[in-house]
């Protein structure tokens, strides 16, 4: 053991470098999920083969894939979050009493969700980073704090009735020269709703962060080993506190997403959406131990996730507890695979 | 402020819960000087450091950088003022690229410009000639080129004080020659350079001047000429160096009867790891040793002993019974205790107490399902910390922040706990400053003094010498001689490990 001191094996190093973890898990999920689509289409047909097949995973999802996003910067810097879930069903249901009983309009109410997120990430950010509790544990108290604060407001479901607003869930973005020919042989051109824009835009955006901010960066070498980014000169707390400030305002953007989708409050909503967030995170190749992982990888996180769910729904078995038994099942497969691919690659430089 | 500093410290001071790390210590860098830190381990040294750069808020004292009062609070803080450092342990992320650590937390402006940044970073790695590319991802990379890269993130930066925190002890002897004319090409351009290590030689031959700190206070700031090696020891030490050398105790070979049955005894004892079998006997109160040049098999053989590596063959007999010995678990049955080469890999556990590190042995044997009570753990840790002189703030410290020295310490006492009548150290002094040397050395000789047999093995012939009464002398996985009494020399032990019979 001793005669290989590791200044000799250091001599071998000069070659072209690998992937990092984050890109080569990055690979990985896109071709899963190609993969798995492409089976889909090929093997089951039934919808998959329409444009407005994709389109609809983005239009369930468009309010998961935001809170998804939020849940990957905390999960990179060695944190997580799980009071997404209920936040966004607090601002669904803030958002429908203000809409609905106390004449807002649908400005305001953008003001109210947004409002909503940053006021829990602060706080939830505050304690995580300058108080230094276990961020496990301070979320959970968001969680129950935004659940019994959603019931206080309203333990009943509320429809929304404001015109301005039913028009804005309504509203359909075209996607140009996609389409299918219904039995009529009339083109219906495939479209998006609103939020899937939103949410698009924000992975856009957030993607950047992450890669070309030094604020991204600084998240990564956080989630790295936060003594040594202490000591390479970058500000910890400050990092972490702003990972749970975004991730709130993602659940804030979020929460109004599914309001959009939904057009009602409820009690109901959103409920678990916080592990679906974290499942899609994981499988978009975000490791919970911190500094790896890629918001392109939680986009196709979410997509996976509900493109398995929709596989096997349209295989017959519809029943909920078949997908949730199929999705446990794919994030052991994702997790195997990793960790394989990993280990393997760590092997290889010794 | 004194002529030419640029870094003046003044009486600091600094108290970690039960110790006194610094006691009004006051440390004077000048412009263009390579200034050593000595001290044993757990002297202050990384403290004065820490404080210095904002790890650690200080509990007293100025600090003066270039005829200004400066307030560090952070590592950003040092950064910003102009002082770089290489920490002792590896401070960078292994999860970013080569690049990215170099330059993260020092750039101006919101976005990270990768082409500058990988091409800048290109060029300086090759100028130093660290070979790894800028993109490779950091936690790829062998620990000698990560100490490196962070080497090289340091003289990038355009600082007055550079902090050097034994960087040396990872790299191999043409990268320390490299780091060293660094280090010469940045004093020419007047840079001050702090230089913390354990090499004595390292020192003169880099340094101008030498401050010596000792539990945690100032002994003295001097330059290098003026003090000699055997001096800045037992400056160190605070002690004269005579004390080692009375180490060897009277006769104490008369005190061994040999008439009585071996403690232990193998014959033909054969393992798998390319040892040659051989026989090995040792008596109640007898200190051998194992010697050998590196890879000679003089670790593999105890381990084989301790049956820490797969035995396929020969007898063992303890007390002169034939006992089976195939796992640790049944030597540790047996009373044989094992102090392994590697402590990092082998022998800590880094997040558990010190105390806990200590029970552990004895816990394994007793079965975990039957667990000590707190209080008699606690009086077990207090004993040997006690007993050992462990510098620890309370027994509830994880053992990872201690010093090296005293890590070992805290291991030996796990064996101890755990009383065997057969304690065998491999390399207990490797790492770790003189003084704990010569402590760890007078123990071995009364645990001998007790009845206890111990083999010893250092990679220092003289501590040897010292401390043994029979050596065992390897050669390519056999064993080559056996010395003791008069022949227990350097001259006759270098002539057996080399083959030139005489």
């Amino acid at each position: 053991m001793s005669i290989n001191t590791p200044a000799l094996n250091g001599k071998s190093l000069k070659r072209r470098s690998s992937y990092t973890d984050t890109n080569l898990l990055l690979i990985i999920t896109i071709a899963v999920f190609i993969v798995m689509y492409v089976c889909a289409v090929v093997f089951l047909k039934k919808g998959f083969t329409k444009p407005q097949m994709f389109f609809n995973i983005l239009n369930e999802n468009a309010s998961l894939l935001v809170l998804s996003c939020g849940m990957t910067l905390v999960m990179i810097t060695g944190g997580i979050d799980i009071s997404v879930g209920q936040v966004t069903s607090l601002v669904c249901m803030a958002c429908a009493v203000h809409l609905e009983q106390n004449g807002g309009n649908v400005f305001t109410s953008i003001l109210l969700a947004l409002g909503i997120g940053l006021a829990f990430g602060i706080v939830q950010g505050f304690l995580v980073a300058y108080l230094e509790f276990q961020p496990f544990i301070v979320t959970l108290a968001g969680l129950f704090f935004a659940k019994g604060l959603t019931t206080i407001i309203s333990s009943d479901r509320i429809s929304v009735t404001n015109e301005a607003f039913v028009k804005l869930c309504r509203y359909e973005v075209t996607i140009p020269f996609l389409g299918s020919v219904n039995k009529k042989g009339i083109f219906i051109p495939a479209y998006v709703e609103i939020g899937v824009v939103v949410a698009l835009v924000l992975v856009v955006l957030l993607f950047c962060m992450l890669r070309w901010t030094k604020l991204g960066r600084n998240f990564y070498a956080v989630g790295g080993n936060n003594q040594s980014a202490n000591m390479l000169g970058i500000n910890v707390k400050l990092t972490k506190f702003l990972a749970h400030v975004l991730c709130g305002l993602c659940a804030g953007i979020g929460g109004y997403l599914f309001f959009l989708h939904a057009c009602s409050g409820s009690p109901l909503h959103a409920q678990g959406a916080e592990m679906n967030a974290i499942a899609s995170s994981i499988i978009g190749g975000t490791l919970l131990s911190g500094g790896v992982g890629n918001i392109a990888g939680t986009l196709f996180g979410v997509l996976s996730l509900s493109t398995i769910k929709m596989i096997v729904t349209s295989l017959g078995f519809d029943d909920p507890w078949w997908t949730n038994i199929t999705v446990a099942l794919m994030l052991c497969i994702f997790l195997l695979v990793q960790s394989v691919i990993l280990s393997r690659k760590n092997k290889t430089k010794k | 402020m004194i002529e030419g500093a640029v870094l003046e410290m003044r009486g600091i001071c600094k108290y970690f819960p039960g110790v006194r790390a610094l006691e009004k210590v006051d440390f004077t860098l000048r412009e263009g000087e390579i200034h050593a830190l000595m001290g044993e381990n757990g002297a202050g040294k990384s403290t004065l450091i820490k404080v210095l750069t904002g790890v650690y808020p200080m509990d007293g004292g100025e600090v003066m950088l270039s005829d200004h009062f400066v307030h560090i609070r952070s590592p950003q803080d040092a950064q910003n003022v102009g002082i770089a450092t290489v920490y002792q342990e590896i401070t960078l992320c292994p999860n970013l690229t080569v690049a990215e650590n170099m330059y993260i937390g020092r750039t101006k402006g919101v976005l990270t410009d990768w082409r500058m940044m990988n091409s800048s970073a290109g060029r300086l790695l090759e100028e130093l000639g660290i070979p790894v590319s800028p993109k490779e991802q950091l936690g790829n990379c062998s620990i000698a080129v990560q100490q490196m890269v962070a080497i090289a993130r340091a003289v990038d930066m355009d600082c007055k004080v550079l902090i050097l925190d034994e960087p040396t002890s990872s790299l191999d002897e043409q990268e320390v020659q490299k780091l060293f004319n660094l280090m010469r090409d940045l004093k020419k351009k007047g840079v001050g350079i702090i230089f913390v290590t354990h090499f004595l030689e390292q020192v003169y031959e880099v340094c101008d001047r030498i401050t010596v700190l000792r539990d945690g206070k100032l002994v003295g700031e001097y330059v290098i000429e003026d003090l000699p090696r055997v001096q800045l020891v037992s400056k160190m030490l605070g002690k004269d160096f005579d004390d080692m050398a009375d180490i060897k105790t009277e006769g104490d070979a008369d005190r061994i009867d040999l008439s009585e049955l071996p403690v232990y005894q193998a014959n033909n004892l054969t393992g798998t790891t390319g040892i040659k079998p051989f026989d090995f006997e040792i008596h109640a109160g007898e200190v051998n040793g194992f010697t050998g040049l590196l890879g000679s098999g003089r670790s593999e053989s105890v381990r084989a002993i301790f049956g820490a590596d797969r035995v396929v063959g020969g007898t063992v007999k303890m007390h002169g019974k034939t006992v089976k010995i195939r796992k640790p678990l049944d030597a540790m049955k047996h009373g044989i205790s094992y102090l392994p080469e590697d402590r990092k890999l082998d022998g800590i556990v880094g997040d558990l107490s010190v105390r806990d590190n200590i029970i552990l042995a004895l816990q394994v044997m007793k079965g975990f399902f039957r667990p000590f009570s707190r209080a008699q753990a606690e009086r077990f840790a207090d004993y040997y910390i006690k007993l050992l002189n462990i510098k620890t703030a309370s027994q509830d410290t994880p053992i990872k922040s201690l010093s090296g020295g005293n890590q070992q310490k805290v291991i030996l006492a796990r064996w101890l706990l755990a009383d065997p009548v057969y304690l065998i150290l491999d390399e207990p002094t490797r790492g770790i400053d003189v003084g704990t040397k010569v402590e760890i050395q007078k123990l071995v000789l009364k645990l001998a003094a007790e009845g206890k047999s111990v083999t010893f093995i250092s990679s220092e012939i003289d501590e040897m010498i010292r401390t043994c009464s029979r050596l065992i002398v390897m050669r390519d996985g056999k064993v080559v001689g056996e010395l003791k009494g008069d022949d227990l020399n350097q001259n006759k032990i270098m002539a057996t490990i080399a083959g030139g019979e005489s």
